[in-house]
This record gives C-alpha cells, sequence and structure tokens, in this order.
C-alpha cells in the first residue's frame, strides 16, 4: 500500500507491501545508498539510521512502523552535532578501511553521543557491539567515540 | 641458510618485466603518461602501448590537477592514497592535488607487474608497484620541467620542481604544471629518470590522510553494490544448496504474486526473483517452493572431507623444500615428537555481500561491480554474455572487503546468465546466507609434522607434510607444476628457521567437485604460520627452553625475523610473569617480503572461556609508505585473524553449508577486541607487503598462550572452548 514517511526533513512517498523492510525502500526506491545490507536480521548494524533519534536496525524495521516518525539517515547525520563531532573523528583518526559497515558504525556512534555525552569503554561495549566490522577499524572506533565526545562537549560549552 | 634448498619463486612471480613509459596528449588537453606491461606470455611494444594512452594512468590536467587512474582497487587497504604518495612525491605535488580513479578492464595497462594481470591481492601492490610508480611520477616530473625550461628557453638543469610548479630561481619566475600540461605533451619521454634519494622524501613516509575517507564518513562513497541506474531492477538469487546440484523445477506463482516482483528467471543451477525492489525480490524468492536435482554431492559431510584428507596424507608427497637428510636425522635424533594439525573451511563475508549489476543492450555488456580481477571479470561476463570481450566494459567500484572473494568471478557469470533473460538493467544481489553458503572457501588443511631434538633439544630434523587442496591449479593452473602448489607451502616452505634437515611437502586432495575453495586474506601464510609455530612451540616446550629464546637460537643470519621477535618479547614484557590464569604466546613469521612477531596474552575465566587481552606486535615491512596505513592494516589484519581463530569454520551436512549469517557466522566484535600495540622497524629496504601478515600470526600467538595459561596444546582451528573448560 502507499507510504509516506520522512527522511532527512523530506517527504517521500512509495507503494510497497506492509512488511517491506525500511532499508530497502531508502536504499531501491529513495535511492539513499548510504544505508548498507550486511545481513538482514539485525546481526551486523550496518543499516542503522535513526528513529526519531534512536538506532534502530532498518533491514528489520517495516514501513507500516514508522507512520510519522522522522527517519534520519548517514547522508544528514553530519547536521546533528553528535553527528558531526563523529565524522570529524572518524576522519581525524582514519576509522574507515573498506568504508562498508561505516555509515552503520557513524550512525550508532552519533546516537550514542547524543544520549550519552561522556561514553565509558561500558557504554561503547553495549552501544556498538551490535556493528560488525570485518575489517576490523573497532580500536579506532572505540578511540574515535571518546574523541568525538570530548569534542562535542567542548563546543556545547563553547556555545 | 645452513644448506637449506630454497624452492624457486615462480617465475611468473618475478618482477623483472620490462614495461614501456609512454606519453601523449589527453584529449581536453594536458599530459598523459602510461605504463605499459606485456601481459602473461604476452609482448607489447610501445607503439601498441601507446594505443591505450587514453586509460593512462596519469594525466595533469591544465587546471593542474593530477589524475591519476589506479591499477590496484581500494579494498580498505589504503592502496589508493599509498599509490597516489608515489606519484606525488615524484611529481612533486600535493596529495590533495590527485584525483584517483578506478581503473578500467586492462591488462597491457594496468597489469600487476608480480603477477602479469590486472589483480590486487597476496599483500603485492606496494612491492609491484614502488618503483615503477615513482618512475612514472618523475618521468612526468621531467616532462613538465623540460616544457618550463622550453617556454623561458633556458636549460632544464636550472629549473626545480616543487609543489605543482616548475620555478626558475634565477630568472624568478613560476611555471604551474597546468600551465605546462600542453607543452610537456610534446616533450620526448625520458629514456631515464632519476629517483629521489629516500632522504629527500617529503611525502613517503608520513602518515598522510586517506583519500577515500571523507566520502567513507558521509555515506557517498560508492561501492559495487550502490550502483543505480535509469530502469534498473533487483534481483536476488538462490542457487542450489548443494553444491553441483541444479533446479529440477519451481512454480514461479508465489512469487510473482509479490507486489513489486517482476519475474522469475532459472538457471540451470539457480532460480532468481526480480523485482523492483530487494525487499520485494527476497519476499518472493523466499514464498518459492524450488525442487532441486541435488546432485552427487548430497550425502557429502565435512567428517567425509575430513577422512579423505587423512588418507591422502598417507601418500606420496611432491617436496617443497628439502634440507639435508630428514629421515636420517629422525633416526638419529636423542627425542622425536609428532603432531597433526587441522584447518576448516572458511567464508571470506566480506561485509559487502556479493553482488553484480549487467546491463545487455545488443551486441555490447555494462557490468558494474567491486572485483579484484577486473581483466576476468570481463572474460567471464565475455563469455556468458557470448560476446567478445572487447565488448564488455567493467565498471570498478570501492569494494566493501574482498579478502579473497573478490579474486573470484562466479557471480559475474551468474550475473550475465540472468541478465541475458530480463530487459534493461539488472542487479543482482545475494543475501548473506547466499554469500556465505555460496562463497569459495579458504581450503580445509591438515598437515602432519614430525620433529627429531639431539640432547640439548635443538630440532636437528623437521619434516612437514601439508595435505589440502591447490587454489594455484584451478586459478593459475601455468604455476600448478608438476604436482606442487607453491602457495599450499608458503611459510613452511624457506622459513626463517635454520633447520639443519628439512623436508616440506604437499599432497594434493580436493572435496568434490561443485565445491571450490580459493584465496583467503593471508593465503598460504595464514594456514601455515598457525601450524609451523604451534608446533615449534611444542618444541620448545619439550626441550624445556623458552619459546622466544628457542626460536631465536634459529634466527642465525635473519636480522630482520630476529630483530621484530626481539621487539616484540621487549614490547610485550616476554619473562615478566603473568597473573594467575593468565598465559602469553608469541609467533613469527617472514612472509609477503616483510617480517612479523605477535606476543598475545590471554586470561581463561573458571568456565574455560577465552579472552584475548592484549597482542603486542612488532612488524619489519622494509620502507614504510604511510605509517599510519600501516598501523591499520595490523589492527585490521590481527582482529580478522582472531575472527578465525576464535570461531570461522564453515562445515557440510547432507552437502550444504551449514552456516549462514552472522549468528552462526560469527564475526569478533569490539567488546571482544583486545588491546593491540604495533611496533614498526624502521627499514631502508624495499616496502613488503602487509595486509595479510597481521592475520597470519595472531592465532599461533593464541594457541601458543592458551598452552602457557593451561597445558593445552590447541592443534586445530577454530578454538573449541570445551577443550578448555575440560582442562
Amino acid at each position: 500500500m502507499a507510504y509516506t514517511i520522512r527522511v532527512n526533513g523530506a517527504r517521500h512517498s512509495v507503494d510497497v507491501d506492509d512488511d517491506t523492510p525500511l532499508l530497502w525502500v531508502l536504499r531501491d526506491l529513495i535511492g539513499l545508498t548510504g544505508t548498507k545490507f550486511g545481513c538482514g536480521m539485525a546481526l551486523c548494524g550496518a543499516c542503522t539510521v535513526h528513529l526519531d533519534g534512536a538506532p534502530i536496525r532498518s533491514c528489520v524495521t517495516p514501513i507500516e512502523s514508522v507512520g510519522e516518525s522522522e527517519i534520519r539517515t548517514v547522508e544528514a547525520i553530519g547536521e546533528t552535532p553528535a553527528g558531526r563531532a563523529v565524522q570529524k573523528a572518524w576522519t581525524d583518526l582514519e576509522v574507515p578501511q573498506c568504508g562498508y559497515c561505516q555509515s552503520g558504525q557513524i550512525m550508532s556512534a552519533a546516537a550514542l553521543i547524543a544520549e550519552t555525552p561522556d561514553p565509558d569503554d561500558d557504554d561503547i561495549d553495549s552501544a556498538m557491539s551490535g556493528n560488525i566490522c570485518r575489517c576490523g577499524t573497532y580500536l579506532r572506533i572505540r578511540a574515535a567515540i571518546k574523541r568525538a565526545a570530548a569534542e562535542a562537549a567542548t563546543q556545547a560549552k563553547g556555545g | 641458510m645452513r644448506g637449506v634448498q630454497r624452492i624457486e619463486r615462480p617465475s611468473g612471480l618475478a618482477p623483472s618485466r620490462r614495461r614501456f613509459l609512454v606519453a601523449g596528449a589527453a584529449a581536453g588537453g594536458g599530459l598523459l603518461l602510461g605504463l605499459s606491461l606485456p601481459g602473461l606470455g604476452g609482448r607489447a611494444d610501445a607503439a601498441e602501448a601507446a594505443a591505450f594512452a587514453p586509460d593512462a594512468f596519469i594525466r595533469v590536467g591544465r587546471d593542474g590537477r593530477v589524475g591519476f587512474v589506479v591499477p590496484q582497487v581500494e579494498m580498505g587497504q589504503g592502496i589508493y592514497t599509498a599509490l597516489s604518495m608515489l606519484i606525488a612525491e615524484e611529481l612533486e605535488v600535493p596529495l590533495a592535488a590527485v584525483a584517483v580513479e578506478h581503473a578500467p578492464a586492462n591488462d597491457a595497462l594496468y597489469a600487476n607487474p608480480l603477477l602479469g594481470f590486472q589483480v590486487t591481492g597476496g599483500s603485492t601492490s606496494l612491492r609491484a608497484f614502488w618503483e615503477p610508480l615513482r618512475r612514472a611520477g618523475a618521468a612526468a616530473r621531467t616532462m613538465l620541467v623540460a616544457a618550463a625550461a622550453e617556454a623561458w628557453g633556458i636549460d632544464p638543469a636550472a629549473c626545480r620542481a616543487e609543489a605543482g610548479a616548475v620555478i626558475d630561481d634565477s630568472g624568478g619566475r613560476r611555471l604551474a604544471y597546468g600551465e605546462l600540461a600542453e607543452r610537456a605533451a610534446r616533450q620526448p619521454v625520458p629514456g631515464a629518470v632519476r629517483l629521489k634519494d629516500p632522504k629527500d622524501f617529503t611525502l613517503i613516509g608520513t602518515p598522510a590522510k586517506r583519500l577515500d575517507t571523507p566520502a567513507k564518513v558521509t555515506g557517498s562513497a560508492v561501492f559495487g553494490i550502490d550502483v543505480r541506474r535509469p530502469g534498473m531492477k533487483i534481483a536476488t538469487v538462490a542457487a542450489c544448496p548443494v553444491f553441483g546440484g541444479m533446479l529440477k523445477a519451481v512454480d514461479e506463482g508465489p512469487a510473482l504474486a509479490v507486489r513489486g516482483v517482476r519475474q522469475v528467471v532459472k538457471l540451470s543451477d539457480a532460480v532468481a526473483v526480480v523485482a523492483d525492489h530487494m525487499g520485494a525480490a527476497k519476499k518472493g524468492l523466499e514464498a518459492l517452493r524450488i525442487a532441486w536435482d541435488e546432485g552427487a554431492n548430497a550425502g557429502f559431510s565435512t567428517a567425509d572431507l575430513v577422512r579423505d584428507l587423512e588418507v591422502a596424507a598417507g601418500g606420496t608427497g611432491v617436496s617443497g623444500d628439502q634440507a639435508g637428510d630428514v629421515e636420517a636425522a629422525l633416526k638419529g635424533a636423542a627425542r622425536t615428537h609428532e603432531a597433526v594439525y587441522r584447518m576448516p573451511f572458511l567464508a571470506h563475508a566480506a561485509m559487502e555481500p556479493i553482488n553484480c549489476t549487467v546491463e545487455l543492450r545488443g551486441d555490447r555488456c555494462d557490468v558494474w561491480l567491486g572485483t579484484q580481477v577486473a581483466t576476468r571479470a570481463r572474460a567471464a561476463a565475455a563469455e556468458a554474455a557470448g560476446l567478445p570481450p572487447e565488448r564488455v566494459t567493467i565498471h570498478n567500484h570501492l569494494l566493501g572487503g574482498g579478502f579473497g572473494r573478490r579474486l573470484e568471478v562466479d557471480s559475474v557469470t551468474q550475473a550475465v546468465r540472468i541478465a541475458r533473460q530480463v530487459v534493461g538493467p539488472v542487479k543482482v544481489v545475494w543475501t548473506r546466507e547466499e554469500d556465505i553458503r555460496h562463497d569459495l572457501y579458504r581450503p580445509c588443511y591438515y598437515d602432519r609434522l614430525s620433529a627429531g631434538l639431539d640432547e640439548a633439544g635443538a630440532p636437528v630434523a623437521f619434516r612437514h607434510r601439508v595435505v589440502g587442496s591447490s587454489i594455484v591449479a584451478r586459478w593459475i593452473p601455468a604455476l600448478f607444476k608438476d604436482g606442487f602448489d607453491f602457495d599450499a607451502v608458503d611459510g613452511a616452505a624457506g622459513p626463517p628457521y635454520g633447520f639443519p634437515n628439512l623436508l616440506v611437502d604437499y599432497v594434493r586432495q580436493e572435496p568434490p567437485a561443485g565445491l571450490a575453495t580459493t584465496w583467503w586474506r593471508g593465503v598460504g601464510v595464514t594456514h601455515n604460520a598457525f601450524v609451523v609455530e604451534g608446533f615449534l612451540d611444542e618444541l620448545a616446550h619439550l626441550a624445556g627452553a623458552d619459546p622466544v629464546a628457542y626460536r631465536r637460537a634459529l634466527l642465525d643470519g635473519q636480522p630482520r625475523a630476529r630483530g621484530v621477535l626481539d621487539l616484540a618479547a621487549e614490547k610485550a614484557g616476554w619473562g615478566v610473569a603473568v597473573a594467575a590464569g593468565r598465559g602469553r604466546g608469541v609467533s613469527l613469521l617472514s612472509g609477503f617480503g616483510s617480517h612479523m612477531a605477535q606476543v598475545a596474552e590471554v586470561s581463561l575465566a573458571g568456565d574455560g572461556s577465552l579472552r584475548i587481552e592484549r597482542v603486542v606486535c612488532a612488524v619489519d615491512c622494509g620502507r614504510v609508505v604511510n605509517p599510519d596505513t600501516v598501523r591499520a592494516q595490523v589492527e585490521g589484519g590481527i582482529i580478522f585473524g582472531l575472527t578465525a581463530a576464535l570461531y570461522g569454520e564453515i562445515t557440510l551436512e547432507r552437502g550444504r553449508v551449514v552456516q549462514g549469517n552472522f549468528d552462526s557466522y560469527r564475526m569478533l566484535r569490539i567488546d571482544e577486541t583486545p588491546a593491540i600495540e604495533v611496533h614498526v622497524v624502521q627499514s631502508d629496504e624495499a616496502p613488503g607487503g602487509l595486509g595479510e601478515p597481521g592475520t597470519c600470526g595472531i592465532a599461533p600467538a593464541v594457541v601458543n598462550a592458551v598452552f602457557a595459561a593451561t597445558g593445552k596444546r590447541l592443534r586445530k582451528l577454530p578454538i573449541d572452548s570445551s577443550e578448555l573448560s575440560a582442562s
């Protein structure tokens, strides 16, 4: 059936089955290919997007459950303070290797920092252990999250 | 090496192939420069090579931008940046001035000089292009300088190049490369160029920012799976779950009833559902009840595979490395020791599932994907399309992980077969389950070892038989000679250790037809480093020796290997007692032109659960191009190898792969990742490969650490934690 969803501040209408995962609506119908397919079962986190600011796995999120919620994808995460700080830290520390999982990593990390401004190692483990990186960039992901959190805190103080 | 007879490197791997430097004017103005290399068995002359000028490596445009068509593919290893650094260093431009492009399929222009055709693999890229690309950069600089000198009417020797411009200090003049590009194109190609003295490097050896990072943090990086074409459909596919089986029958109805599904395509061995989006294609495929003719492998299981390897181990081996008289030395030894080591099939599980987009239009075929072997992909597409290769265009992309999986073109063949039945472009995307279950696996290996020790415990005899399938025989048959596979014994043959009596041999044992094996990160060394380093640790223990000291004593005349061993031991605090329940283990390897030692520290909980606490790695990879990338590759390689050591195993039951997704084929996650320290030896030696050694050295360091902690010797991967709780 027809659905209109809000993605990165724009409205998009699609005509798909109710159970169609949001991932394919984003990638194949709207053309936002920054969000990646990795497993289709919420096991790897490559498809992570934000639904009203909370990280969700779009590969198991049926379109019918989205409603009026605001979807944000990696293409627009730089518009949030946390997302901007995460992208900068990711660049400064050269986190990506192949880069395929990094959209999902960045979305999980941005949600973590937005929710927990000063995450410790346990916070990072719990927020990020659902995101697989086959290239093994985990050490840099951890360091970059800490750096981004510090950066975001400084920005917030500086007003 | 105490009389050890080294195996000859296969001739196809010799870095001696002559290259032709060609130059010309770009269509839009500017300088083009290319390197042409005769393909395997072929010959090219300069005139022939010049015809390829439009695809040249280096283009200096009128805007001063340097375009670089990169012969190697970027799959995370940072090669786009490292190779650009080589050119920028000699061309005297800032790295940011280099704009990289994916290379089209063309062996004449983009062959890997070490391997003879267009391929990215085996940690060869820097070794292969270290000199040719610096020479190309220096040639372009020489021509730009000559152009400026000509414009000014002065001796080129009076000019110098700096930051994208030629400068005449005496005249106080400066011309930017962009202004010189067209005149430079008319200069003769220099016959010989002088390369910079390494002490004058300003870019090589510095932690340069990766060129591909910005796009990878904004979601704008385009992988093969991200391709979009006008009118494109998405297909997903199910091949017969039993290897070698065929399609018997399928009723298309249930798939066609799904909204968005357009078509069901039947191949002889697979069914594809074509739809408007992947969600519909998957739902359609899941709705089908497919009848398969399972064929000859329907009863095959991993147990059969292991039994076949065990039986083959009793056969006749082909010698891969021999020194002295190992049989006599075993007979005369004070004591002997034997062991069997086993390693499983492994899937690659790159995060970007296998995919390939194809559009057939009349007598043309366009293919979009990420591949490590562009010309092989073109040949596969051409054969499947029934077209000559020159009618096929390969559009290569960033690879969402390669690890050897994208050295294969099975998915290209399949996608073209599907596309032949579809009107318009179609993107074929495999589900993760299809990706795991229809991979070509790292071979399952069975290794049998014997050693003889003298009274003092030194290994006077070392015999190692490798049994497994041959990737070389299938993938590069020209290099498979007299039953010998150089890759299968790589890391066992030609060891850094001075064994006075050594015999390494190989017995080929293939799985049933339809079940192919292929390269996997670390290739032969991943397997043999585990076996040799584990077994050597056993010998050290029998000798009552410290594992580091025992190895060290065997490294006379191997200063680089000994250097990394000493460095890793020092940095890890080797010899300082560890806490109760913990253990340290060491591994050493020489491979890919590099040397690496790792010390792993592990802890065991009361229930036998194993945790890797810390890894200290020392690496000597010769001259370092980008030190930050070296660290990244070692960190990532270790994590990749840890996944395999702890979890990696593909098993078969009734001819089917049991594992299917990341729940059953586990990956290491952030909360399981140890601290990793990488110590890089400063060296003036030629660059060695570094994409793979990290992966190779971690499993033996971990099992040796487990032994130190528990006294339990693990000879089979992946590590079975039930064995540890039983201890």
